[in-house]
């Protein structure tokens, strides 16, 4: 696509917090199009929110690494991938629905 | 890769580009293939051919038209793919080597997902457009949309699949998106309606347990296309749509003469013989000798080096050899030479049509001045009469334009006329009818012949006695004696054309004892 941003790819956010499990989270985006703007802007809402200290969050523009996209046999965009805690998780959409992340996320029952 | 704009020229003899399948028939129909770079829309049930057309559409693309391919595969894993196609000839493997085919395998696995608000395929467009530009390809095939749609939320799905469509216009390549039919399309939300430059749809009826194949172009904007359901065949060679084209519009009349391998016969018919070109069907009950008379003639014409095509469809092709040689007909050499093809196959394998189809595929391969189909009526099981008959006037046009004589033969039982409509159909189709029956004189069977109509040429009125001999068929000289025996037969033909009367036709019987 003619859009393609140059940006930072990727933005790593480390934070330990002791006695609480570690999140490594990886949210794949398409630059900034409306859904992954706002996904970007939502998941660092809530990590700041629920799981502040104890995150990693990569997050991964399929413009730019497409073959990281490949591997997780994605089609549509933003997608969420909980990799740690296991079970791992997948979560699409822009995050807005946050009952659904915390859910996706273990955070809520 | 920055998209490049389609140019778009506007002058009065504007001719509509058009990408050609080099599927046989299927070009025909759409006056010169699918609309370049645009997505055509194919649609039909489980079963229907869909990837195999669009298979074949890519593989001709880059046989013939040297136009590299993707086939993005929602469904079939990709070397199943590929496999599964290779009974049809295309061998994908050697395309894949050679950088001529990319296959982008795409599995969708939305139930894993858990929707968390809006989102798009775009991924979908990054790993598509990898795949153009991996072979530069001109054509493309998505199959198919509806396991895209499955579990998909279907509002962002629809206004994404107008993107879709819209962005491979952008990308100039010719597409091809399968979809089953009336699911998600056609009924439910009638996308094609207004989304889609072509929409074809292929489909796989059931009608007295034989399965036909159809297709039909439902839309194509800026072009004329054929509008009828076209029967279409899977072969070991690919597809073939046969195109019900009315197609003897104005075809010649040949005033050449052809023997019909009996010399006394040929008196009989304006001291000639047939027309070339003509169409000549010999009908009569079991045992009277219709296979043995049109052997004769198969025979006489690939004597004078004419090629000939013997359908059988009651015997097989071993079977009337071993039986012709038995009344001087050596019929092996000939086979062997290559001048008389025999084509076999069960009526109740596959309707009329596509018997149709398949002995045209024949007819073009070795183009034979001949052909002859034995027996007619056995394809007559399957299907309607109405049905049957416009398939025969088609199949004959056809053969007419291609001036082959044609000789059907009809198996009739007695009266049959009145019961079997299509047998009259068929009489009053062809320009010459011969009809043969049983008789008997004096206790004893004797097979007779007369010529019903012959169309262009002052033929006999007699009915001639004949007889089967171990060197052919030989025609009676007509005596004082059998004149009784031919009033008898004479009787029976206006019998079977419900013309005289029971009480006649006693008083006739009574004369002839």
């Amino acid at each position: 696509m003619s859009n393609k941003i140059q940006k930072e790819s990727k933005v790593k956010v480390k934070a330990e917090s002791p006695g609480d499990a570690k999140y490594i989270l990886r949210l794949f985006v398409t630059g900034i199009l409306p859904n992954s703007a706002r996904a970007i802007k939502n998941i660092n809402a809530i990590c700041d929110q629920y799981l502040k200290g104890r995150y990693e969050l990569e997050i991964i523009d399929i413009y730019q690494q497409p073959s990281l996209a490949l591997t997780e046999e994605l089609i549509a965009v933003p997608v969420l991938i909980k990799k740690f805690p296991l079970p791992e998780e997948k979560m699409l959409g822009d995050l807005s629905n946050i009952q659904e992340v915390l859910k996706g996320l273990s955070l809520v029952k | 890769m920055k998209p490049l704009r389609v140019k778009k020229s506007y002058t009065n003899n504007f001719k509509f580009p058009k990408s050609p399948t080099g599927i046989q028939g299927l070009d025909e129909i759409t006056n010169g293939g699918l609309p370049k770079n645009r997505p055509t829309l194919l649609l039909g049930n489980t079963g229907s051919g869909k990837t195999t057309m669009a298979i074949e559409f890519l593989v001709n693309g880059i046989e013939m038209f040297d136009e590299p391919a993707v086939f993005m595969a929602f469904e079939e894993k990709k070397d199943e793919l590929v496999l599964n196609v290779k009974s049809l000839g295309f061998d994908l493997d050697k395309h894949i080597a050679n950088n001529k085919i990319y296959i982008e395998q795409v599995l969708i696995n939305p139930d894993e997902m858990r929707e968390t608000g809006m989102y798009d395929l775009e991924e979908l467009f990054v790993r598509l457009e990898q795949a153009i530009y991996k072979v530069m390809a001109k054509r493309v095939v998505l199959d198919s949309l509806d396991t895209l749609f499955y579990g998909f939320d279907s509002k962002i799905l629809r206004s994404e699949f107008l993107r879709l469509l819209s962005w491979l216009k952008e990308k100039e390549v010719t597409a091809i998106i399968t979809s089953e039919i009336g699911d998600v399309f056609l009924t439910r939300q009638g996308i094609e309606e207004y989304v889609a430059d072509c929409v074809i749809t292929l489909d796989n009826r059931v009608t007295n347990q034989i399965a036909t194949r159809r297709l039909r172009i439902v839309k194509y904007r800026g072009s004329i296309h054929g509008n009828n359901e076209y029967p279409f065949i899977i072969d070991e060679k690919g597809i073939s749509v046969y195109p019900i084209i009315s197609e003897a519009v104005q075809q010649e009349s040949s005033s050449k003469r052809i023997s019909s391998g009996i010399e006394s016969l040929d008196e009989m018919l304006g001291k000639k013989g047939f027309y070339e070109g003509s169409s000549i069907l010999i009908s009569g009950t079991a045992g009277t000798g219709k296979t043995s008379l049109a052997t004769s003639f198969a025979y006489s014409v690939c004597h004078v080096k004419k090629r000939c095509l013997f359908c059988a469809f009651e015997e097989a092709p071993n079977q009337v050899v071993r039986n012709m040689e038995s009344i001087g007909f050596d019929l092996a050499p000939l086979i062997k030479s290559g001048i008389l093809t025999f084509y076999y196959s069960r009526p109740t394998l596959q309707n009329l049509e596509l018997h149709f189809l398949a002995i045209k595929k024949i007819i073009n391969e070795i183009k034979p001045a001949v052909v002859v189909l034995d027996p007619i009526t056995n394809l007559m099981t399957e299907g309607s009469n109405s049905d049957i008959r416009s398939m025969l006037t088609r199949f004959v046009d056809f053969l007419k334009i291609q001036k082959i004589t044609v000789m059907f033969t009809a198996a009739i039982t007695v009266g049959s006329i009145e019961r079997n409509p299509s047998d009259e159909g068929i009489s009053s189709m062809v320009d010459t009818w011969m009809m043969v029956q049983d008789i008997e004189v004096d206790a004893e069977r004797t097979r007779s012949l007369c010529v019903m109509k012959s169309r262009g040429m002052i033929h006999s009125n007699e009915v001639r006695m004949f007889k089967i001999s171990s060197k052919g068929i030989i025609l009676m000289p007509i005596s004082t004696n059998k004149k009784i025996n031919a009033s008898e037969s004479k009787r029976r033909i206006k019998e079977h054309q419900n013309l005289s009367t029971s009480k006649e036709s006693s008083g006739l019987k009574e004369t002839a004892r």
